[in-house]
């Protein structure tokens, strides 16, 4: 327990001693959670437009003036020809051409009802649905105001609408979806890529064929390198959710409690997978590569950027052994929802799984002797 | 005591220690000599429990490094090769550090290295990066004594460093000896063969011989001669051509020579370089040295 101890004061000597690390260490969250935060949004503005008006009627102005009237839409031309527009469809980055079909008045008033053709540029798709579904909101909007119109006049019953409410997030603050998942890989990366550098130097430097000579036991010095980071990574997460609370008003639904139990098994595992490559290497060159090659795949199939429910059923299964799917999912879950301990058990006890198999195999393929 | 019996390490297809037994004993400075690649890291590092033995076995008083490793290490200070002290760390925090490590403290065991470290206190608050090769050197030592370990492994610890320190660095070790303490240490200068106890001049891995230096160099029997000359080339080429020669090679500033016959004199060689026309500065009949009786050894 004294060598544990001694060999934790000595990793916090190197830490405090090493100016340019800890000056990162405080400024690369605050920049990350400011620029990618913001930068990493899905909420669309500006969508450009040209809308063909073969009608020419009130009532296709009507329309129009709805979509100038919206933030999401830029109407950029108005014009009674498609040719012309569809030739700027191609030519130019336009989102999308709203086509006002000759007869639309006419046709409602005949039949009681009329359609308008959306075209949509799908090269990014979700922007094109996104595109898609802000145009039907649109559209549906203006027909319940003619409807209203209509029936006060006529007399005939009033249509029934289905209005919806996004609970949990209820503004669909894109930011609110981002700011825990872009946490989770900052505390993620500070804690594991350090940890590993750390023992890889040890090696590259031959400080560790002096330790290996001492009496210190394999799991007193692989614990001792899983200490000093664990902490920094609690620190980290503790810096981010205050940047988090005072830059973008996140909201804390859930207890703060649950949320660090669940950190502090969360980064047990991801050191203990950071110090397995690093007992596995020989050079800090390899740890990075080797480092970011796992990273990237536990970032890119974590379910921060596209709902873990949408992948293919291999992919949700690979998701049972990716620690950044649980931490995230979590994350959202407790700031988000308010859920308690017992409602992410499931998830603690998953990650507390990689944590009992990753850690024993750190201190096991560790060697002192060759 | 220590007694290596039939120790072997395999690297693939490469034996880089073959078969070597010998026996040292307690209160030895004992000195592993010979060329770079001859073996004598790899069978440090299979005495000190970091490596594991092809075949063979090491014993330490009776303990085995590859069984009883734990035991070993509490008895056993280890300076590698290359420098490996933390780097960032003072002098003050190093030596702290290492004493911890082993369950003691500086203050407990600083009669061990009172006399080292006091060349270096003056710096303790220095970062040992910032240290001089000599001064490097000097901390390696002390944090390798700090446990008063039975047992000192040195690898080429005078390696890279100036004339001066790597002469008090000697001193050092023969003070070492004699508080009890068993030195084992390998460097590839011959001239420090002749302050060990003992000596094992090691090559590819075998040990050729191990005797006291003087024992070494006493079977070395043939007469042997510097020659002083500005024309070494020629010289050798020359006297490589003569029917005596039993071996000739360039020694320092000077060429040895060693001849066949027993009764050969100065003047017989000094005739034979006027007859080749090669000028010298003088002939002399010299003592055989330790890397004499090793350039012997090598061709077998």
């Amino acid at each position: 327990m004294r060598t544990l101890l001694f060999l934790i004061q000595k990793e916090f000597l190197q830490i405090f001693r090493n100016k340019v690390l800890l000056r990162l260490m405080l400024v690369l969250p605050v920049v990350q959670l400011i620029v990618l935060v913001n930068a990493a949004t899905l909420d669309m503005k500006d969508n450009c437009v040209i809308i063909v008006d073969q009608d020419g009627t009130s009532m296709s102005q009507g329309l129009i003036s709805k979509f100038n009237a919206s933030p999401f839409f830029r109407v950029l031309d108005i014009t009674p020809e498609l040719e012309p527009a569809m030739k700027r469809f191609r030519g130019e980055r336009i989102d999308a051409i709203l086509v006002i079909p000759h007869r639309m008045e006419k046709d409602y008033h005949r039949s009681g009802s009329s359609s308008v053709q959306l075209l949509t540029n799908a090269i990014n798709s979700t922007r094109a649905q996104l595109t898609y579904s802000y145009t039907q909101a649109l559209v549906n909007d203006y027909n319940g105001q003619i409807g209203i119109a209509q029936s006060s006049v006529t007399g005939s019953p009033v249509r029934v609408n289905a209005s919806w409410r996004y609970w949990f997030n209820p503004e669909l603050n894109y930011k609110y979806y981002m700011l825990p998942g872009i946490l989770v890989i900052l505390v993620t990366i500070i804690g594991m890529f350090m940890a590993a550098i750390n023992l890889v130097r040890e090696k590259e430097m031959g400080t560790l064929e002096q330790i290996n000579v001492t009496p210190v036991r394999r799991s007193q010095f692989i614990t001792a390198k899983l200490v000093p980071f664990w902490m920094i990574g609690m620190f980290e997460l503790a810096l981010g959710l205050i940047i988090g609370k005072l830059l973008y008003h996140i909201p804390f639904e859930g207890s703060l409690v649950v949320l660090f139990l669940f950190a502090g098994v969360y980064l047990v595992a991801m050191l203990a997978l950071g110090l397995l490559i690093s007992t596995s290497v020989q050079t800090q060159q390899q740890v990075l590569f080797m480092s970011y090659f796992f990273l990237l795949i536990f970032i890119m199939m974590s379910g921060l950027f596209t709902p873990v429910e949408n992948m293919p059923d291999w992919g949700q299964a690979f998701n049972r052994i990716n620690p950044l799917y649980y931490f995230i999912e979590t994350m959202r879950r407790v700031l988000l929802k308010g859920s308690g301990f017992a409602d992410i058990l499931p998830l603690l006890a998953g990650v507390g799984a990689i944590a009992l198999v990753a850690l024993p195999l750190a201190i096991y393929s560790y060697k002192k002797t060759n | 005591m220590i007694t290596i019996h039939q120790l072997t390490k395999q690297f693939g297809p490469v034996t880089a220690v073959d078969r070597v037994s010998l026996t040292v004993n307690g209160g030895e400075l004992f000195g592993f000599i010979g060329p770079d690649g001859a073996g004598k890291t790899t069978l440090l590092r299979m005495v000190n429990s970091l490596m594991l033995p092809t075949s063979g076995e090491v014993s330490l008083w009776g303990l085995n490094p590859v069984t009883d490793y734990k035991q070993v290490r509490t008895m056993i200070g280890y300076m590698p090769g290359k420098f490996s002290l933390y780097l960032d760390l003072t002098v003050e925090e190093n030596l702290q550090f290492f004493a911890s490590v082993f369950g003691t403290t500086v203050a407990e065991n600083y009669h061990l290295i009172a006399d080292i470290y006091s060349h270096i206190e003056l710096f303790k608050h220095r970062k040992a990066g910032q240290l001089s090769g000599g001064m490097k050197q000097k901390l390696a030592l002390s944090c390798a004594l700090i446990h008063k370990p039975r047992l000192l492994i040195l690898d080429e610890p005078t390696t890279g460093v100036d004339a001066v320190s790597r002469g008090e660095f000697w001193e050092m070790l023969r003070k070492l000896k004699h508080s009890g303490i068993t030195i084992l240490v390998s460097t590839p200068y011959m001239d420090e063969a002749a302050l060990c106890d003992r000596v094992a001049l090691m090559q590819n891995g075998n040990v050729l011989q191990v005797d006291t230096p003087i024992g070494i160099t006493q079977g070395f029997t043939r007469p042997l001669f510097a020659i002083r000359t500005q024309h070494r080339h020629e010289a050798l080429q020359s006297l490589r051509g003569w029917e005596y020669v039993h071996k000739v090679y360039p020694y320092g500033e000077t060429l040895h020579y060693i001849d066949h016959r027993q009764g050969v004199t100065v003047d017989d060689i000094e005739a034979y370089l006027s007859v080749c026309g090669i000028a010298h500065q003088g002939v002399q009949r010299v003592a055989p040295g330790i890397e004499d009786r090793f350039m012997e050894l090598m061709d077998g």
